[in-house]
């Protein structure tokens, strides 16, 4: 499956479309928390509306802390927060929160596609020098991997399902412009709902 | 002016005894003794933020897994959270901030003034539901009734330490 990942964009990297799902593997895995935008639109694509996942659409910069809210709740599983770059640049000091909690059960993919995608495509400051990797690793997360190429696809899915977390995966993804995907479900208080439904059992 | 020894320790208690097993904070001198309780206190989370609105998330995040969690800041973080709060009001996420004031009641520092004034108007635009503590004798049923409307009726509620409770501080 890695192999077949297309290199595209003006930066020649990875396929998202193709690379996110291949090293989230299955997302059943995990208690997942998407951001905005990008990510929220992997999920979604990956499988809509599923009751293991909350997907933002809006408050930006929320996905890590709202993960580790989750995290701590809920400490016998393996929260996973989907960010894209842009979306973890406005809040990043979350990251050192993370460290400072002492929780080992999340996990972050950063899927880095050096662009706001949802405003314009328009460069972000990972094109202009900025590691995130980096970043994680001196604020404190302990395990950091940067997935550039298919054939680190698979070690970064099993990184993604390290119990001795907190871990930090930054996958770095192609800057082409994805499809324009269907709409999605928005309503924040409907997905509320039904993950608390599936997940605890009650409202 | 309350001492903060004795309403700290009932605040405390009566979070805790509501439920509520994650702190999230930004230090704050008005929240010294609730934050070192929580931080000795083995039955909960205590988790140091950089920023409020992180807190305003992760809050929501608690919710999603079923836990109750209260966020503990000052006056002047509630800027830094609006937008944020867009998550409770869209998600109906329980939402309960105690927020200690500066910046009004007998202020000495003029830079907390423009955002003691702008607190509850800012909280009031987003959706959130301001309570005021000013007496010492109202606190633990101030604090259930902010509890009941966050955690029950599924609201954002900001209880406010008023500097007439607290005290204004010394320069």
């Amino acid at each position: 499956m890695s192999e077949e990942i297309k290199i595209t964009g003006s930066n020649q990297r990875m396929d998202r479309a193709q690379a996110v799902p291949a090293i989230v593997g299955n997302h059943r895995d995990f208690l997942v928390v998407t951001g905005l935008a990008g990510t929220a639109q992997d999920m979604y694509a990956i499988e809509p509306d599923a009751d293991n996942c909350f997907l933002l659409g809006g408050a930006m910069g929320a996905s890590v802390s709202m993960g580790l809210g989750l995290a701590l709740a809920q400490p016998d599983r393996q929260v996973l927060v989907m960010c894209g770059d842009g979306e973890l640049l406005m809040n990043v000091g979350a990251l050192a929160t993370v460290m400072a909690s002492g929780l080992t059960n999340l996990s972050i993919l950063c899927v880095d596609n050096e662009r706001y995608g949802e405003t314009g495509n328009q460069i972000t400051h990972t094109s202009m020098g900025t590691d995130l990797a980096v970043t994680a690793k001196g604020l404190g997360i302990r395990n950091v991997m940067t997935v550039t190429a298919p054939d680190e696809i698979e070690a970064g899915r099993k990184e993604l399902r390290r119990t001795d977390g907190p871990t930090f995966v930054y996958l770095k993804i192609s800057d082409a412009k994805p499809p324009k995907m269907s709409s999605r479900n928005f309503d924040a208080a409907d997905r509320r709902i039904a993950f608390r439904r599936a997940q605890l059992g009650h409202l | 002016m309350s001492d903060q020894s004795v309403w700290g320790a009932e605040l405390y208690d009566t979070l805790v005894d509501g439920g509520v097993s994650i702190f999230a904070y930004v230090p704050d001198g008005g929240h010294k003794v609730m934050i070192q309780k929580s931080l000795e206190d083995d039955r909960v989370h205590s988790i140091p933020l950089t920023t409020e609105e992180e807190g305003v998330a992760l809050t929501a995040g608690a919710d999603l897994g079923g836990k109750k969690a209260v966020l503990l800041m000052q006056s002047s973080g509630t800027g830094n959270c609006i937008n944020m709060l867009s998550l409770q009001a869209n998600g109906r996420f329980p939402f309960l901030a105690i927020i200690t004031m500066r910046g009004t009641f007998g202020e000495q520092n003029p830079w907390q003034v423009p955002m003691g004034k702008a607190v509850r108007p800012c909280l009031e635009a987003i959706g959130v539901h301001v309570l005021e503590v000013e007496r010492p004798e109202e606190l633990k049923e101030t604090t259930n009734a902010a509890m009941n409307l966050a955690f029950r009726s599924n609201c954002a509620v900001a209880l406010l330490l008023t500097q007439k409770f607290i005290g204004a501080k010394a320069f």
